[in-house]
């Protein structure tokens, strides 16, 4: 069953264009320019029940704009959404109560007041009867290991644990969406890998549905099957994770190991030298010459080790992502 | 209902726990507004002191002997600490600009309603604390008062402070909402205000005001936030005045309450036209 279904949904809005310097400024206080910002451009998806799904894009390219549409936040300039079945910006009650937005910039808790009071709050904000209310609540705490914080304020906590808590506080209501907008945005990497873990369990034993932003790699390949690539409000990819390096990844790597330790001098005429640390050295070579090139390699040189990968994912997104930028450019 | 009920308890509850935790700051914060009143009396003391020695001066103003002026104050005291609602409307505005308001359309919450009960725990806390050196003032400043007013104009005074902490709430509740347009709305908090002092009777007692100034000012709402109920406990409003005047002033409530209604569901939609 589709969880979440868009058909067509943009959204442009106005933005106050102003030059520099003191002059346009008091020109500005009479007459302003506004440019129309087209964040989201008609774009289709859909989401079964039970997916976990990242949204990737380069800052800007409508990936927040999408899960505040998604969320009720704000309503579209054109096309269609449902979420279980309901129009969100219509933010009525029934929705409210059946899903949840967490940004990884944002703090939703109280913040002179221990967790366990902004839970409490939120046990009263939707109506989660007491006994399953306490049972969620320590269950998660139990899981993400901050029980014994629960009585601490939250602006003494580290911004590790507030997240733990901001999470659990989205979780208490159990939604059966949850919009996650870079949740592990400034967490160091023990931190990273454990509000990852967390996820990862959670959905597999709630089989709800996940739309994670995420600017690290990681955080995607650890809990996302599928990847929807956004840029300038369009989607560019919908598949697998491996799936974009065989889409945009035009390259491979041919690691060599020469046997008389030299690094031969006419290698750059195979390829690109990309290292050179004797005896090994490394070529990218274009992905459909990599048999061919291999071959008239071995044959005119010895070569005591070999090895072809596909280029780092970290490297195939960014020059995906510099290539969109280059077209906003122009 | 009952449902409804228990929410507001809980989130009356969490706002009175907030509010305690900065002890010191509160008890400083609640001693200081004592710190007027001395002025107010060594000031009106001055004055009269002055037309007494002029010979043939009248021994009161517009009505007012120092007495009543320095009664007066200390019952506007009271009113101000009702109706008046410091960052409110700035706090509003902050969250429009800030995107914490995004917090009040993503939960099924109301966010009024929760400022509402946010409001009345403070003012609650700080009743309880202010208690005490409330009646300590008026136990010291018992001369300046013709006794006590009778029990039914007691309770209309309470009637009105209530009435009178309402209409602050949601008057600067629309101001704050003003923050969906303007972003900023500190200078036109800062007008309100200069209004208020003048015009709500907290520098002077209104009906000292002559000829269309003084119909003018009866004609707005500010009156209600700290004239009005002074003057009920001092028995300057009765009857059928007394009863229409408390009616004019629910009205106002009433009004205010839909005009910051009609401008939170209006900005929220212009909120969502531009993004945020």
């Amino acid at each position: 069953m589709a969880v979440i279904e868009i058909e067509g949904l943009s959204k442009s809005y106005r933005v106050y264009h102003k030059k520099e310097g003191l002059t346009a400024s008091l020109k500005g206080l009479f007459r302003r320019e506004y440019r129309l910002v087209e964040a989201v451009r008609s774009i289709d998806l859909t989401v079964e029940e039970g997916e976990f799904v990242a949204f990737l894009g380069p800052n800007g390219a409508g990936k927040t704009t999408t899960l505040k549409l998604l969320s009720g936040v704000i309503t579209p300039t054109g096309g269609t959404a449902r979420v279980l079945g309901r129009i969100p910006w219509k933010r009525e009650n029934a929705y409210r109560r059946r899903f949840a937005l967490v940004m990884g910039q944002k703090n939703q808790l109280w913040w002179d007041l221990p967790a366990a009071e902004s839970f409490r709050l939120h046990q009263q904000i939707y109506r989660i009867e007491p006994t399953r209310f306490e049972r969620t609540r320590d269950e998660l705490t139990a899981m993400l290991g901050v029980r014994g914080l629960l009585g601490q304020p939250v602006r003494e906590l580290s911004l590790g644990e507030r997240m733990k808590m901001e999470l659990i506080a989205a979780l208490l209501h159990s939604p059966e969406v949850l919009f996650l907008d870079e949740p592990t945005i400034g967490l160091d990497v023990v931190a990273q890998y454990n509000v990852q873990s967390f996820l990862r369990h959670y959905q597999e034993s709630r089989r709800i549905t996940i739309l994670l932003t995420s600017h690290y790699m990681k955080d995607v390949a650890a809990l996302c099957r599928r990847v929807v690539v956004i840029a300038l409000g369009r989607i560019i990819y919908d598949g697998s994770l491996a799936g974009i390096v065989d889409r945009f990844g035009g390259h491979k790597v041919i690691s060599l190991e020469m046997t008389d330790g030299q690094v031969p001098d006419d290698l750059a005429c195979y390829g690109e030298v990309i290292a050179v640390e004797p005896p090994r050295v490394k070529l990218r070579v274009q992905r459909g010459v990599v048999p061919e090139v291999l071959g008239r390699i071995l044959a005119a040189h010895a070569v005591e080790d070999v090895s072809v990968e596909d280029p780092p994912l970290e490297q195939v997104i960014a020059e995906m992502f510099s290539s969109t930028q280059e077209q906003r450019a122009v | 209902m009952r449902n409804r009920l228990t929410t507001w308890g809980t989130i009356l509850r969490i706002s009175i726990e907030e509010r305690l935790v900065y002890r010191g700051d509160f008890a400083l914060g609640t001693l200081m507004r004592f710190l007027p009143i001395v002025t107010q009396i060594f000031l009106w003391g001055a004055v009269f002191a002055a037309l007494g020695a002029a010979k043939g001066a009248p021994s009161r103003i517009a009505g007012y002997s120092c007495n009543d002026f320095i009664a007066y104050y200390l019952l506007t005291m009271i009113s101000r600490a009702f109706s008046s609602m410091p960052g409110l409307a700035s706090g509003i505005a902050r969250d429009i600009r800030s995107g914490t308001v995004k917090k009040y359309l993503i939960q099924p919450i109301d966010m009024l309603g929760f400022l509402l009960l946010y409001r009345i725990a403070h003012k609650l806390v700080y009743y309880v604390v202010a208690a005490v050196p409330f009646a300590l003032v008026f136990f010291l400043c018992r001369g300046f008062f013709h006794g006590w007013p009778d029990a039914a104009t007691l309770l209309a005074f309470l009637a009105s402070l209530i009435l009178s902490f309402l209409l602050g709430f949601f008057l600067e509740a629309t101001i704050g909402m003003v923050g969906f347009w303007f972003l900023e709305v500190s200078s036109l908090l800062f007008v309100y205000m200069l209004f208020n002092f003048f015009f709500s009777g907290h520098m002077f007692p209104i009906d000292m005001l002559p000829g269309v100034w003084g119909t003018l000012v009866k004609l707005i709402p500010l009156q209600y936030l700290a004239y009005f109920p002074a003057a009920v406990f001092l028995g300057k409003v009765s009857g059928a005045d007394l009863v229409w005047g408390l009616a004019i002033q629910l009205g106002w409530v009433v009004l205010f309450v839909i005009a910051s209604r009609v401008t939170f569901h209006v900005g929220v939609r212009r909120y969502s036209g531009f993004g945020g």
